[in-house]
């Protein structure tokens, strides 16, 4: 059953080993935790788990698999009535109580089924209700009493386990980039910038090693500490991408100073025959293209960042911008840039998951031979390693 | 001799350190199957006072390696003075001639040579290079490592229990950490924050650390803050409190609206959210 656990968690994209696997085994075979399922869930999570962004996953996935477990016998199955009592006295008025009870029980829970439905919707993104699957709380016949524990406000608080309360939700290094997550994309990108910087002389290495060598000079390099990556950004500024771009822009102006170069232009939809740089004069100060494809090396990380969400006429018809009536398509714009920058990706703010569904956004990911990453801390990290790549 | 490990015991905190049910599962885990344990979480929830802790409550000695960026995985081993060597050489000292003198032992190597067991603290790995943990997997691993220049090989008498932290700078290679427990420290909690403040001020009066809990955790809400004040700030600005004999009430107007604490300070060290704070405030008090 265990193995089946692991296999499920793999399945769900959690990041564990098969090493760590063994480990949790040994730790169940030395009694390291009690036999209560809380205990389990600590000990795997310590055990499996190395990065706190990945602890939302496997609460998600812990959940799932366990949720058959729970409602074996000795748990819980029906709601108590001195609940429902209490509940009653909770969500509604008097008047409507004494109603209610008229009209007996089967009444009092559908309309206590619509409070807590309403309550729900007030508190979206507050306390989740569990095990409900968005499904109605009481559930068929079988009934979840967690349900019952929404608003948190019930006495038997401990009885709501903690891999259901997603606390570690903000944590999730997938969820788009937010306050929070910039600082950490940050990071990452300063790190990137340092990488694969030129070799400057390393004084103390030299003295130690020619101390070492008895007093012959033995010359020492390392790589220079910073400055070594030129970045030429591509920004969509279409009106769906604002909100992205402010992000974006203070993510990569922030650490201006980390890269040797940053360039960045702006395009709408596609890239054409003219890009700009600043925003609001961009009908009179435009720079063609072409120039950029000349006035920059080919030692340039090309990033574009764009929803790539548009009618796949503006990629691949003359005439198809939404602007002007370009001579050429979009697609052909696209390949000459990321042929005459061989590395380059494409950040897109819209979630993975929608992709496929878009036709733009795969015609676009084809033409950057799939490096088309989501603008997370993830798929940052994702995307600066393919930069990175030699 | 073999590396053994011989902890006896468990830990669930201390007379002076709260550890919250999940932090001790994961530490006896580390200690059971005597591997690292890696600690995260946000600035003063005690990741650096953990070791010193367990080391305590087991009753063993505590090694500690604190890690900057310029920290190697060799001087954790051992260093050879090699400068010294040179310099004893040109002057003719006789000593120089014994490598044996200017090798330098490490914190590993301390803790590897000792009698009992003990307790490793490699704190903040994050900010040495990103290299620093995969230079030391196999001495964690197998808790042995060479010293090139006596030729000696160096093998833990008992294999030590070893904590490392944290702050997020720099990611940890998945090599390193497939070998270790791990724990993130959340920011406790009302009731733990109020056990934490209990051991250090045993016998604080109720009301004044309902109403000092009240201030801090409302305050670390404010949005916009750019240091939220943490575990430290809270006991600095207690101390402060009780020093000074500040009752309860005044923590609290009579009115309900929000008012600034005294010796607020403490709490909020930042200038820019000692003014945003203030700012919030006179616009509450005046807006009802
Ligand atoms: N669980 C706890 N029990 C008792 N005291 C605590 C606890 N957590 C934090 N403290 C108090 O907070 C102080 C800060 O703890 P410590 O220096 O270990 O934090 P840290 O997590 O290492 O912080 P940093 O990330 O800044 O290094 C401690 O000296 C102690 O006074
Ligand atoms: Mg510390």
């Amino acid at each position: 059953m265990l193995v089946d656990f692991f296999l499920h968690l793999r399945a769900r994209g959690v990041k564990t080993s098969l090493q760590e696997f063994l480990v949790l085994l040994e730790a169940l075979r030395l009694n390291v935790a009690g036999y209560s399922i809380d205990d389990f869930y600590l000990l795997a999570r310590t055990t499996l788990i190395k990065d706190e962004t990945q602890f939302d996953r496997f609460d998600l996935a812990f959940g799932e698999y366990f949720k058959g477990i729970e409602a074996l016998p000795g748990m819980e199955t029906g709601i108590p009535e001195e609940w429902l009592r209490q509940a009653a006295k909770r969500l509604l008025s008097d008047e409507e109580r004494a109603a209610l009870e008229k009209l007996g029980w089967d009444k009092l829970m559908e309309t206590l089924q619509q409070r807590l439905a309403e309550q729900k919707e007030r508190h979206a993104g507050g306390n989740k209700w569990i095990g409900t699957g968005g499904s109605s709380p009481f559930g068929h016949g079988g009934t979840h009493p967690e349900g019952v524990r929404i608003g948190g406000r019930s006495e038997n608080r401990s009885a709501v386990k903690v891999w259901e309360k997603r606390e570690f939700k903000n944590l999730d290094d997938s969820v788009e980039l937010g306050t929070r997550n910039i600082q950490v994309a940050l990071r990452r990108l300063r790190r990137f910038a340092r990488e694969g910087a030129a070799e400057e002389l390393d004084l103390d290495g030299t003295i130690d090693g020619t101390a070492r060598n008895a007093g012959w000079l033995d010359l020492k390099l390392r790589p220079e500490r910073h400055n070594a990556v030129k970045v030429l950004l591509f920004l969509d500024v279409g009106g769906s991408m604002d909100d992205h771009i402010a992000t974006c822009a203070t993510l990569f102006s922030a650490c201006r100073n980390e890269f040797k170069h940053l360039e960045y232009y702006y395009f709408h939809n596609c890239v054409y025959e003219h890009v700009w740089r600043d925003n609001v004069r961009r009908r009179t100060e435009r720079t063609p293209t072409v120039d950029v494809l000349h006035r920059y090396g080919r030692d340039y990380k090309l990033i574009f960042v764009g929803d790539a969400t548009m009618s796949p006429y503006e990629i691949v018809h003359p005439g198809g911008s939404v602007e002007h009536d370009n001579a050429e398509p979009g697609a052909v714009w696209l390949s000459r840039l990321s042929d005459a920058f061989p590395h380059a990706v494409w950040l897109n703010p819209e979630p993975e998951a929608h992709w496929p569904y878009r036709e733009s956004i795969s015609l676009i990911r084809q033409l950057l031979g799939g490096r088309m990453f989501p603008l997370s801390v993830d798929g940052l990290t994702r995307g600066m390693r393919e930069l990175s790549k030699a | 001799m073999n590396a053994s490990g011989s902890f006896s015991g468990s830990f669930s905190g201390t007379d002076t350190y709260v550890a919250t049910r999940e932090l001790s599962l994961a530490v006896n885990a580390a200690i059971t199957l005597q591997r690292p344990l890696l600690i995260k979480g946000e600035p003063g929830t005690g990741k650096t006072l953990l070791a010193e802790e367990v080391a305590a409550a087991l009753g063993l000695p505590l090694y500690q390696w604190h890690v900057k960026s310029t920290t190697r995985a060799q001087q954790g081993l051992y260093e050879y003075d090699a400068v010294a060597r040179l310099r004893d050489s040109q002057l003719g000292e006789a000593r120089a001639s014994d490598i044996g003198h200017y090798i330098v032992k490490g914190v590993l190597w301390q803790a590897f040579e000792a009698e009992t067991p003990s307790v490793v603290l490699i704190d903040e790995i994050d900010k040495a290079d990103i290299e620093f943990p995969n230079d030391l997997l196999r001495e964690l691993d197998r808790m042995e490592f060479y010293v090139y220049e006596t030729r000696e090989l160096i093998r833990a008498r008992q294999r030590p229990l070893v904590f490392i932290t944290s702050n997020n700078e720099k990611e940890l290679p998945d090599a390193f950490l497939r070998r270790c427990f791990f724990h993130y420290i959340r920011f406790p909690d009302r009731e733990t924050m109020q056990r934490i403040v209990e051991v250090h001020y045993p016998g604080i009066k109720q009301a004044l650390l309902r109403e000092a809990l009240e201030v801090f955790f409302e305050l670390r809400e404010l949005p916009g803050l750019k240091k939220k004040p943490s575990t430290s700030e809270l006991l600095d600005w207690l101390k402060l409190l009780l020093a000074e004999d500040i009752p309860p009430e005044a923590l609290r107007s009579s009115d309900q609206k929000l008012t600034i604490p005294p010796l607020h300070g403490a709490l909020l060290k930042n200038e820019q959210d000692v003014h945003l704070f203030e700012k919030l405030v006179f616009m509450a008090r005046r807006g009802r």
